[in-house]
């Protein structure tokens, strides 16, 4: 599915971030990706939804070389692979409903075609009773869910999610958890970027190492 | 009560455009709640940007009314002079002046594309010097050159160089002025006139693409996340350009048409006050430099035709500016 040989990436002229990266996520496989602030999680993250492209080495994204694809092609790449980010960017003058419709409304679909899944996809989150809500009236943890709703809804092959559960309290987090377990045995690859030691202990998965630029794998 | 609630009834001009303007907020036809606009409308500096359009389109109208003002006027002059050209005959020193100006009449008349030739009356020289030499005067006693005003059926039919060459030869003390001197004066005046007309709507045009380029920028840094975020979900360049494009159209139409109402209010105010006062020297000087002040339904409809493009060119501007932003960050 996201093949990674002999990465590295480098910000201009500085030093590399991240050094000779080797690894493979497979569908349906779930992982945690840790390290301490600043191994480079987020870089590695932006690697992988197509938002930067190495400086050395080979990435290809669902048998695409990422480097050599055409500029045109990204968007319908990107469609398949599914992001969280930390602070949610949740777009404050939409309602919870259009955020998460976000995806299908970007393909130029008419509402009356989306409305009953994301209503389910929202109830199935926990914010059934908080369609028409602006994000900022929403908590951390229904902001952090309502985000990863947008992720879902286009039914991305991969998710990655970065710090899904550094906003929340342990028993949201825990519930979080279950969410992406659940999605992942529905068959979405999902990578988890998180610190959090204790959240990696509730679920036994791969976990991808990061440090000082250089990744370990622990299947 | 929710935000959206308090939210205000559609303006004027939404209810004009709104449904060639789709995602401002507004209700289906079933009634149903629309998807509000990924880019809402007050995160465009949209206010100041409208006046600037409206200043250029006004503008821009005054100087295309002014052009179409002088350029008719000039096709007045050059038609009404072209049509007549003048035989003068002056008096030689033992011929006489008066059978040598019927003779040239004679001459003239019968040339083809004529419709007639006419020696002027001593008392219409005598009219003519007036303001010169005051009235009364005998006129035989002065070396009064005589004038033979020839009238052109169809001007392009006479050979003026064959009737100035035949007066020439057979009549002493001719000479044929065509008024050329003076039409190619007012053609070379009319036409340095409507290129700096074209010239002053050129430079209006580019000063409201250069406002609108740094309006969509502005517009783009002050939207930065939303674009981030359509980026991430898989929006395609043209769909991001069609967010931001939709309220620049918007704001061009606006302004442009405010700024061309503004035009037509003054031309029909103008046309109105010089229409009053027409049997005053001044407006009978206004009226013989301009003929009637009045711009017709071209000049009105020109003034709509440059809304309509400052608005098509303002959205154009708009999308050509977020495609060169989204392939920069790409």
């Amino acid at each position: 599915m996201i093949r990674f040989e002999n990465v590295g990436l480098r910000y201009g002229m500085g030093a590399e971030v991240l050094r000779d990266l080797s690894f493979q996520i497979a569908p349906k496989s779930f992982q945690f990706l840790t390290g301490p602030s600043g191994a480079g999680k987020s870089t590695l993250l932006r690697l992988l939804c197509l938002s930067l492209k190495p400086t050395r080495g080979l990435i290809t994204v669902f048998d695409r070389d990422v480097v050599t694809l055409p500029k045109a092609e990204l968007p319908a790449l990107r469609r398949r692979v599914g992001v969280v980010f930390q602070d949610f960017r949740l777009l404050d003058h939409l309602t919870t409903f259009e955020n998460v419709a976000l995806p299908l409304r970007v393909l130029g679909r008419e509402e009356s075609s989306y409305r009953a899944d994301v209503i389910e996809l929202l109830k199935w989150v926990g914010l059934g009773d908080r369609v028409q809500a602006l994000p900022p009236i929403l908590s951390g943890g229904e902001k952090q869910r309502a985000a990863i709703a947008r992720a879902l809804i286009g039914q991305p092959e991969i998710l990655l999610a970065d710090e899904p559960t550094g906003n929340v309290d342990p028993p949201l987090a825990k519930r979080l958890l279950r969410l992406f377990v659940e999605l992942n045995r529905l068959g979405t690859s999902v990578v988890i970027a998180t610190h959090d030691i204790g959240l990696m202990n509730q679920f036994d998965a791969r976990r991808l190492v990061l440090h000082e630029g250089r990744l370990s794998i622990y299947e | 009560m929710s935000e959206r609630a308090v939210h205000r009834g559609p303006g004027l001009f939404s209810r004009m455009f709104g449904a060639v303007l789709p995602s401002r907020r507004r209700r289906s036809r079933t009634g149903t709640p629309v998807s509000a606009p990924i880019v809402p409308a007050q995160s465009i500096a949209g206010k100041s940007l409208m006046i600037v359009i409206a200043i250029m389109s006004f503008l821009a109208c005054l100087t295309l009314g002014a052009v179409s003002l002088v350029r008719d006027a000039s096709l007045g002059w050059q038609a009404d002079i072209v049509r007549e050209i003048t035989i003068q005959v002056r008096p030689v020193d033992g011929v006489d002046t008066a059978a040598e100006a019927a003779k040239a009449s004679a001459i003239a008349a019968s040339m083809p594309g004529v419709a007639q030739a006419r020696v002027l009356e001593d008392w219409e020289n005598a009219k003519l010097l007036e303001p010169w030499l005051g009235s009364g005067l005998d006129m035989s006693d002065l070396p009064i050159p005589h004038l033979i005003v020839v009238e052109l059926a169809d001007p392009d039919a006479v050979d003026l160089i064959a009737l100035a060459a035949r007066l020439d030869k057979e009549v002493k003390g001719a000479s044929l002025d065509d008024h050329r001197n003076w039409t190619d004066r007012l053609k070379t005046m009319a036409n340095a006139t409507v290129i700096i007309g074209v010239s002053i709507l050129g430079l209006v045009f580019i000063a409201t693409v250069l406002s609108v380029i740094f309006a969509t920028r502005g517009a783009m840094a002050s939207n930065r996340d939303i674009v981030s975020v359509l980026h991430y979900v898989g929006a395609e360049a043209s769909f991001i350009a069609r967010e931001f494009q939709r309220h620049f159209l918007f704001l061009g139409l606006k302004g442009g048409l405010l700024g061309a109402s503004g035009a037509a209010i003054l031309f029909a105010i103008l046309s109105f006050f010089i229409g009053r006062s027409i049997a005053t020297p001044e407006g009978d000087q206004v009226s013989a430099l301009f003929g009637r002040f009045a711009i017709g339904p071209t000049g009105y409809l020109g003034a709509l035709v440059i809304a309509l493009l400052i608005g098509v060119m303002t959205a154009i501007t708009s999308r050509l500016t977020v495609y060169r932003h989204l392939a920069s960050i790409e």
